[in-house]
């Protein structure tokens, strides 16, 4: 078996394009002009962020003036949740409704304002990892400020429902923001049509550069402006602009936008037969519903391994993939996605995630299901806890 | 994550895995809570440590420091075993990363427990030797 190098990490970042360089770097050397100054080296700059904003509202179903670029997706993030608690707090309004599966951009946020006399309710998921829109409707209070849930969940790929959600925040007349991150190229979105108010997208997840984002305001939600200063973004977001970045985000959502469910077909059947190939291995599980997920994400559980030294080995025989172990956070707790589905902490440790693009051929697809067995085999055979449960023993 | 290079080859080849079937100490160390568990076995002649085995559940780095901590003991006595201490470990791999520190931790008390169920079958109180072995913090 000859070894490969096969990126299966796409959820955590992507590769800049060659489309979206070759858009880029005229405005690193040529197109160098601030966007505010008056000559045609500034206007030129204008046209292009302005021409960006054009693509990217194209491809959400909003407004341009809706679309105001940020850093990046945690920026995004903070600001529609902090923003929106700040105007809400002026109305009595200090609640807010998530969900336990958020990214820690918007969980550390809530917690953040819970110190600050906000309110927080967690709706729970099912062992699925989906949300029930029934306990949105249900957790909805006189005094909520905003009901904020992501599009799809960057670790195990479920996709909630998100039209069910709006359309119930729409009735009850509370603010809705989706952090989709993780949805923006993998699942038609249009804003509009789905009752979306407040929406947050990051460039690198679809081909961009790193240090870009996007957050979509609806017209008429007068969020507090985030960064005081020039003109820029309209006075919301002020600080020059990333010409650059913008530049290349615009390409980027364009193209990631372009034919979605052509993509998915090709990736979808890929995919599956990853997850099928893994599922053989005894005491192995799938985390998250297998339909309402992203073509591209397999999350799947190997009891009696240690997540990060199965990326490690992984790495070895040059697949880049990711887990929800403790050990790549930092702390000694699991993922909190995949306890958030019941499972045990040892099984929540042992876990992988894969997410996968096009460029993983089917013969990618066949090494990794050659690879995986052996690590599997070799990390069992080495470990305390798999020696116990071949005895039918528990490990506490 | 960046790990030594010496980590890393104790990673991808570690020393001394398995089980020793007639040992004459086993320890093990851990929990499935906090995602580390190791096991360790000693044979164990006249006060040398004849042979060390472990099986490790974790990390990179916890399987690193098993390999290094049974390659630091065997041969030696019991009582150079005991003097192994956890910073010990970690300078024969070219140091660990922050939040690894507790891996090496667990090592060395891999080795204790192991000496401790050592001193245990001999009939012999262990405490007064080996210590009280520390359990991970949850």
């Amino acid at each position: 078996m000859e070894k490969r190098f096969i990126y299966a990490d796409n959820a955590a970042t992507t590769a800049v394009s060659e489309e979206v360089l070759a858009a880029m770097l005229p405005y690193f050397r040529e197109g160098y002009g601030n966007a505010s100054s008056i000559y045609k080296l500034g206007r030129d700059a204008q046209r292009a962020v302005e021409d960006a904003r054009d693509k990217v509202a194209k491809a959400l179903g909003a407004d341009p003036r809706e679309i105001f670029f940020t850093s990046c997706g945690s920026e995004s993030d903070n600001w529609a949740i902090k923003g929106t608690a700040e105007l809400m707090a002026k109305k009595g309004k200090k609640h807010i409704i998530t969900s336990v599966i958020e990214h820690h951009a918007v969980l550390h946020t809530t917690e953040y304002l819970e110190k600050h006399g906000y309110e927080v309710t967690y709706v729970p998921v099912s062992d699925k990892g989906l949300i029930d829109p029934e306990d949105i409707k249900n957790a909805i209070r006189e005094d909520t400020a905003l009901v904020t849930i992501m599009y799809a969940n960057n670790e195990i790929g479920t996709i909630q429902p998100i039209d069910e959600i709006a359309a119930i925040c729409r009735e009850k007349k509370v603010l809705f923001h989706t952090d989709a991150v993780q949805a923006v190229g993998h699942v038609d979105i249009d804003v509009h049509r789905q009752g979306i108010d407040m929406l947050s997208l990051s460039g690198h997840k679809i081909h961009a550069q790193k240090g870009i984002g996007v957050l979509y305001v609806r017209k008429g939600i007068a969020l507090p402006n985030l960064i005081h200063g020039g003109g820029q973004e309209r006075g919301r977001r002020a600080g020059t602009e990333n010409v650059p970045a913008i530049v290349g985000l615009g390409v980027a959502i364009e193209a990631a936008t372009r034919d979605i469910a052509a993509k998915n077909a090709v990736i979808t059947p890929r995919r599956n037969r990853l997850i099928d190939g893994i599922l053989k291995l005894p005491y192995t599980r799938l985390n998250g519903d297998r339909d309402k997920r992203l073509a591209g994400n397999l999350n799947i559980s190997i009891e009696g391994i240690e997540g990060e030294s199965l990326l490690l080995m992984l790495d070895m025989n040059g697949i880049c993939a990711s887990s929800g172990s403790a050990c790549t956070s930092g702390s000694l707790d699991p993922s909190h996605v995949l306890l958030s589905l019941g499972l045990e902490h040892a099984v929540a440790h042992g876990s992988m995630r894969l997410s996968i693009e096009e460029d993983v051929t089917d013969e990618d697809i066949d090494y990794i299901l050659e690879v995986v067995p052996k690590v599997v085999e070799r990390l069992r055979a080495m470990s305390p806890v798999w020696e116990k449960m071949m005895k039918g023993q528990k490990y506490e | 994550m960046l790990y030594s290079e010496k980590v890393l080859d104790h990673f991808s080849n570690p020393r001394n895995v398995g089980e020793i079937e007639d040992a004459d100490g086993v320890g093990e160390i851990g929990n499935a809570k906090c995602g580390d568990i190791m096991k360790m076995y000693l044979k164990i002649d006249d006060n040398i440590i004849t042979d060390a085995k472990f099986k490790t559940f974790g990390c990179g780095a916890a399987v690193a420091t098993s390999s290094m901590a049974t390659e630091l003991i065997k041969g030696k006595s019991i009582d150079d075993a005991l003097k192994l201490t956890n910073q010990a470990v970690v300078e024969a791999l070219d140091g660990l990363p922050a939040v690894k520190i507790h891996c090496s931790v667990l090592a060395e008390q891999a080795v204790r427990s192991a000496l401790s169920d050592y001193y245990t079958r001999q009939g012999i109180d262990p405490v007064p030797i080996v210590g009280e072995i520390k359990e991970p913090e949850e």
